[in-house]
């Protein structure tokens, strides 16, 4: 696993065992990292967010696209941990899990560091407002 | 010039696609990408491998394009494929000869002009189609290209929904008259005014033809246009999270819609919004003010008559079918027909797409539109010229004056081209034309929508055609089935099927008998339409099978 993983963030990798949506509330309910898979409501974690210091989010397809909300979701409410995109989670569609607000990614394929910053600079500008910070085409012409 | 200008933004982002797409091709070529990796990335640029080349579908923004554009349209064609190309109900262009490697140049010659092949496919949100007669129409509300243009930028490369459960279109109208079938699809908008003389956003979500047909029901009566993009965010966000990814059958928005009903839909979405309304995604005020000034009206000529000579009765012929009233005294609409008796509907020569791009940019302020009936607008034509106009279309092959008329089919490309066809449409709508080919006969039919798809996806629209016509594969034959009753504007309904299906001359025969019930039993004023609501499928079967 430490091969594949790529994170963007300055702070220590969690330590924490991840657990499953289901058993979140399970051992006392004192769980740091969670897993949602796609069909699962992500709104689920916003009462805990303070609490979380990992979130992954299950790709088993990449043309499953239910993770880019979830994600979004996530830090649209506030949600500052590491939120890590797993699975089938390929280096086309990198920049936009950035924009989604992932900041570490576990693909199933290695990625090289490089070649994912390659695709973090697709777009040399973007036309939407997201969670990322990056400024929209439209403020830019308004100042 | 009446239309959107890249600035260096835009031109940015279309130039940082081709060097993507680039990228891609050549990983493919060289096999680093397997065939199912670049599948869905080949299919945001409209790159499709059909049944005998790969198929470019580029996209034309709402229809709208200026005549460098339109002579670029006709050059890769000559360059790059056999000399032709195909306007499509979606108000886009296709290509159907394609080599691979040459689509990194042809989507760079496309950037050279501000034109580009983004999300003309795919699972994502696909390119916003608008009523063809936007700005021009005498009967316009509000004109719904700057809106569009907003629905463009933000759609693009939108990082949430590239990967929907199933495609989705937009479309955008602002009259009364819907000639942008827009309840047709996975969402419609009708910019309107209410008593207070606020311009608002009517919204439809849940729309759609392919194998299960549904009008759109209303789901915000009244959206003030600045919450446009914040409103969208949401009713994606809700599809997104929710629409159906079991079944790519039961994927569409419209399953969503009415799977949990209306008014659930509803209540999520506007849950959803009011969140995201807090997060300022909306562009300012002073951004859709900059667009709406890409759209002003042009320099119409105030000193034109407001007459037209009809000495010639071919070009008076012409003028009745294919000129429509314009808001600017002394200046008309003109659709040209790209369906000429015996041709395939919507396909035209480089040669042809040149000539239009001229006349565009010599009689109509630079301007085209591509219409979802696969014809060609110049939008914004002064009435003096419209002689001179026809002339040069009629030497080229373009004044086929049958606009709305049994000749003007919509088809899909079909068995012929298209890897889902299951039986050929464009053999069919060429028979049709043919034995409807003359023009008296045409006129006195009159209003009549013909649509054909070769398969149950309904890309030839046959839903919603008057007349339309289903190819259906039945035991490894082509079959063609017959619906009556479908259309398209403000009474939007779907046809049914009569009975059972026929060959591909059967159909011919079918659809003539189906006229002749018609023409002997209407009432004064009825378009072929009204005689089938009034009397409904009975005598028109008996016709057919009896």
């Amino acid at each position: 696993m430490a091969d594949t993983l790529l994170r963007f963030r300055d702070d220590a990798a969690s330590t924490a065992p991840v657990v499953s949506l289901a058993s979140l509330h399970d051992a006392g309910g004192n769980a740091t990292a969670v897993r949602i898979e796609p069909g699962e409501d992500a709104r689920l974690l916003l009462p805990l967010l303070d609490r979380l210091e990992l979130v992954e989010v299950s790709f088993p397809a990449y043309t499953d696209g239910r993770g880019y909300s979830a994600a979004r979701i996530l830090r649209e409410y506030g949600y500052a941990g590491e939120l890590r995109a797993v699975g089938d989670v390929l280096v086309d569609q990198l920049s936009h899990y950035r924009r989604c607000g992932f900041d570490a990614f576990l693909p199933n394929q290695p990625i090289t560091r490089e070649a994912a910053e390659k695709a973090f600079a697709t777009w040399p500008e973007v036309y939407q407002r997201t969670v990322d910070g990056r400024t929209p085409i439209w403020a830019a012409r308004h100042g | 010039m009446p239309m959107y200008q890249y600035d260096t933004h835009d031109q940015a982002m279309v130039d940082a696609r081709v060097a993507e797409f680039s990228d891609q091709v050549a990983r493919r070529l060289a096999g680093t990408l397997s065939e199912e990796q670049f599948r869905p990335l080949r299919l945001k640029n409209g790159l499709y491998l059909q049944l005998h080349a790969y198929m470019l579908r580029v996209a034309i923004p709402y229809g709208t394009l200026n005549s460098r554009q339109m002579h670029m349209l006709g050059d890769i064609a000559d360059k790059y494929d056999r000399g032709y190309g195909h306007f499509t109900t979606r108000q886009n262009i296709q290509y159907n000869w394609i080599k691979l490697e040459d689509t990194p140049a042809i989507l760079a010659d496309l950037a050279s002009v501000g034109m580009h092949a983004i999300q003309t496919s795919g699972n994502c949100i696909r390119n916003t189609t608008a009523d063809h007669f936007a700005g021009a129409a005498a009967d316009e509300v509000a004109d719904p290209r700057p809106y569009a243009e907003l629905l463009r930028q933000w759609s693009t490369f939108h990082p949430e929904f590239d990967y929907l459960p199933r495609k989705f279109k937009v479309a955008i109208i602002g009259s009364d008259t819907d000639r942008a079938a827009m309840r047709l699809h996975d969402i419609g908008i009708q910019v309107v005014k209410n008593d207070a003389g606020e311009t608002g956003l009517k919204v439809y979500v849940g729309g759609g033809m392919g194998r299960t047909p549904m009008i759109a029901p209303v789901i915000r009566e009244f959206l003030p246009p600045l919450q446009m993009i914040s409103y969208l965010e949401a009713c994606l966000r809700v599809y997104n999270r929710y629409g159906r990814r079991d079944n790519k059958y039961k994927a569409r928005i419209k399953i969503l819609v009415h799977e949990i009903g209306a008014d659930e839909y509803r209540r999520q979405v506007e849950e959803e919004f009011a969140h995201i309304l807090t997060l300022g995604l909306e562009p300012p005020p002073a951004e859709l003010e900059r667009i709406k000034g890409f759209f002003a009206d042009p320099a119409f000529d105030t000193q034109s008559a407001d007459t037209i000579d009809r000495s010639d009765p071919d070009f008076a012929l012409w003028v009745d079918q294919n000129v429509h009233a314009h808001k600017a005294p002394g200046h008309a609409i003109v659709t040209v027909s790209l369906k000429p008796a015996g041709g395939i509907p919507g396909d035209a020569s480089a040669d042809q797409i040149r000539l239009l791009a001229d006349l565009a940019r010599d009689y109509s302020f630079d301007e085209l539109r591509v219409t979802h009936a696969q014809n060609i607008v110049l939008p914004h034509v002064r009435k003096a010229d419209l002689y001179a106009i026809w002339q040069k279309l009629d030497a080229a092959g373009l004044a086929n004056a049958n606009l709305d008329l049994i000749g003007d089919i919509i088809a899909c490309p079909g068995l012929d081209y298209c890897s889902l066809a299951n039986a050929r449409s464009i053999p069919v709508a060429q028979k049709i034309s043919e034995r409807f080919a003359d023009p008296a006969r045409q006129a006195e039919i009159g209003e009549l929508k013909l649509k054909i798809s070769g398969c149950i996806n309904a890309c030839g629209h046959h839903h919603a055609g008057h007349i339309g016509i289903l190819g259906v594969d039945r035991k490894g034959t082509e079959n063609y089935q017959l619906l009556l009753g479908g259309s398209e504007g403000a009474d939007t309904s779907l046809g049914t099927i009569v009975g059972p299906g026929f060959s591909e001359d059967g159909i011919v025969d079918a659809v003539e008998k189906a006229t002749q019930v018609y023409l002997d039993r209407r009432e004064d004023g009825e378009r072929f339409l009204d005689t089938y609501r009034r009397l409904g499928v009975a005598p028109f079967k008996e016709a057919i099978y009896g």
